[in-house]
């Protein structure tokens, strides 16, 4: 259990971060509900494991740690208000700024090879197009 | 039986003031807000003083929230260190409110409880005896300052919040994994219990307590923007209001003072295998952000801009400070801390005063229409550039002069000389540049019709009669500051349980 558990919380924060390094705010805010998610999981932990035993001292013999729930509860609170202002804003930095990058730069277009040709095709198509429209105007 | 509750004051003020301001009676009319705020800010002054006052006099006073005891229990922690930072953020809370209060405050909605707000979160930070509730707390002044910074709006300032706001979360999440590291290994939150359970860790642990004071080290570094984690500064504070600017002089504080906490009292002297843990990292992290501080300082291209870069010096200074360790280092440390908050927060006002009245080239260092008062706001800019540089007459040269002692009584003098001076005198250069250009290089047209608010030069002339009375009390203050500094060295001292009848003793 312990090992799947560390997994999640290891893929969550690799994910998490790898979407935060990204240049637009939509990655970033996505990265940073994982990096939480993460957090929560891992705080969860920080009692250790224990299956079947309910967060209530003296329930019963074996019970889970209750104190990291309450912190996971607080933190997981915290967390929503926190994402919930980073979207408002990011929303508002989109107005203000005319794009979506975290610098407020519009970065120039990178296409993939396949966007190139169609993009390319598209060119020549208009071109053509435009020829044969002037033709028949001259015509 | 008021003077019972005294501690949680600090906190119950400005939430219910808060609260207060935004509800129908007081939030309808901006001028019942002005007052409403002046007087709260008021209040919690009075309330500081009274708790600086009472713990001169009994020493630290612990406060269980709801008598629940501790270590599980919620801790108010007023001692001489926390006394002084409440002191202080609430002197220049009052200074804000007072500015803010000419014109600040229409330019967007809701400034006066968002200044309460912020003012809880710091002030909590300051009282709270247990690690996560110093989470919780920041989150708080975190959240206030996030609405502060883009208080008025711009492309500007969604840019910097953009940058302040992602950095931050990113913060909290290394926070909370620290804090489930701490609570992993040594099974409490509460800093004095912490603190006497780090010397006989587990030995299995050591690494993973390592670790996790190392990541809380990261988090108060970005907080008080150490050296690779200042970046969001300089933008940030260059494009927030004035008084909101002033205020957050206190913030970047707010990881210092955490740093003395935690890593000087936690992970201190007597924590074992886990002792003195960020020294060796803190000394070139210091040296680094001084020396980036003043190369940035001498690029400055505004008022603002320098004045945030200058804030990154005299935190190199303090965390140079802070990795010195000794009882004189804290005491000048503490010294220099309230000094440079008062001095930033001025120097930030008085940029404030200059924008209003010079039009459109705002604080930039071009030439453009003089100013209204030239002479009034000359006077000021000197002031408070004499107390940033710090030059004899005011308090910068004490608390400047005390850190080189401090440095000298150590035998680091090499070290930490010339980066402090070497400081000084950026800030010299470019303080008397920016003068010259800001006052004296006018281009020929009439000058602008805008004179200064008298809230407004109320407030600023407070924060400077504030700087020769700490000449004035410098022996005090460094008494007072001192005694602080030997707390911190002897440690927290409120682990054990307030009264005998808690069943369970301390430490479960």
């Amino acid at each position: 259990m312990e090992f799947t558990f560390s997994l999640g919380v290891g893929v969550l924060t690799t994910a998490g971060i790898y979407l935060m390094l990204r240049a637009q705010t939509f990655p970033v805010i996505l990265g940073l509900t994982l990096l939480s998610y993460a957090v929560n999981l891992f705080l969860f932990a920080s009692g250790r494991l224990t299956i079947n035993g309910p967060a209530i001292v003296g329930e019963s013999a074996q019970y889970a740690d209750p104190l990291p729930q309450a912190l996971v509860l607080t933190a997981i609170v915290i967390g929503f208000a926190m994402t919930a202002f980073v979207l408002i804003l990011a929303i508002r930095a989109r107005a203000d700024l005319g794009n979506d990058q975290v610098d407020g730069r519009e970065l120039p277009p990178r296409r993939t090879a396949v966007e190139e040709a169609l993009a390319e095709r598209i060119d020549k198509n208009q071109a053509n197009s435009k020829q044969t429209r002037d033709k028949r105007k001259h015509s | 039986m008021i003077l019972q509750h005294l501690p949680v004051l600090p906190l119950l003020i400005p939430l219910i003031a808060g609260i207060l301001l935004l509800a129908p009676p007081l939030a309808t009319t901006l001028q019942r807000q002005r007052v409403a705020g002046l007087v709260f800010a008021l209040l919690q002054l009075l309330a500081a003083i009274g708790l600086l006052l009472q713990v001169q006099q009994q020493g630290t006073l612990v406060y269980a929230m709801g008598e629940w005891q501790p270590p599980f229990g919620i801790l108010l922690v007023a001692d001489r260190l926390a006394t002084i930072m409440l002191t202080l953020t609430s002197f220049l809370l009052l200074c804000v409110q007072l500015f803010s209060s000419a014109n600040d405050d229409q330019q967007g909605k809701f400034l006066h409880p968002l200044l309460m707000f912020q003012a809880l979160g710091i002030q909590g930070a300051f009282l709270t005896g247990d690690i996560f509730n110093l989470f919780v707390f920041f989150e708080v002044l975190l959240i206030a300052s996030y609405a502060l910074l883009i208080h008025g709006g711009g492309a500007q300032k969604t840019l910097a919040n953009m940058h302040y706001v992602t950095l931050n979360l990113a913060g909290s999440a290394l926070f909370l994994f620290a804090l489930g590291i701490m609570y992993g290994t040594f099974g409490t939150l509460n800093m004095a219990d912490m603190q006497q359970r780090a010397a006989h860790i587990n030995p299995d642990d050591v690494q993973l307590a390592k670790s996790g004071a190392m990541l809380l080290l990261v988090v108060f570094g970005l907080k008080s923007a150490m050296m690779p984690l200042h970046f969001w500064l300089p933008r940030a504070y260059a494009a927030a209001p004035a008084p909101v600017a002033a205020l957050f002089a206190i913030m970047t504080k707010v990881g210092i003072y955490s740093l003395w906490r935690v890593h000087s009292s936690i992970f201190g002297d007597d924590a074992g295998e886990l002792a003195n843990i960020a020294e060796p990292w803190l000394w070139p992290l210091a040296l680094l952000t001084l020396a980036t501080g003043i190369l940035a300082t001498l690029a400055s291209k505004t008022l603002r801009s320098l004045t945030a870069n200058l804030v990154i010096v005299s935190i190199g200074s303090l965390l140079l400070m802070v990795a010195l360790n000794t009882i004189e280092s804290t005491t000048s440390g503490l010294y220099y801390l309230v000094h440079s908050t008062l001095a930033t927060a001025l120097m930030f006002l008085v940029a404030g005063l200059i924008i209003n009245q010079r039009g459109k080239a705002e604080d930039r260092f071009v030439q453009a229409r003089s100013v209204a008062q030239p002479r009034l706001l000359g006077i000021l800019f000197f002031l408070a550039a004499l107390a940033l540089i710090g030059m004899p007459p005011i308090s910068g040269f004490i608390g400047k002069a005390l850190m080189l002692k401090a440095a000298l009584a150590s035998g680091q003098a090499s070290w930490i000389w010339p980066p402090v001076l070497i400081s000084s005198l950026a800030a010299l250069i470019m303080l008397s540049r920016s003068g010259g250009t800001l006052f004296w290089r006018a281009r020929g047209e009439s000058a602008s019709k805008v004179t200064s608010h008298p809230a407004q030069l109320a407030a600023v002339s407070l924060l400077v009669i504030a700087l020769p009375l700490m000449v004035i009390f410098a022996g005090t203050i460094t008494e007072y500051a001192q005694l602080a500094a030997q707390d911190m060295k002897a440690g927290l001292n409120f682990a054990k349980p307030l009264s005998t009848t808690v069943p369970g003793g301390d430490g479960a």
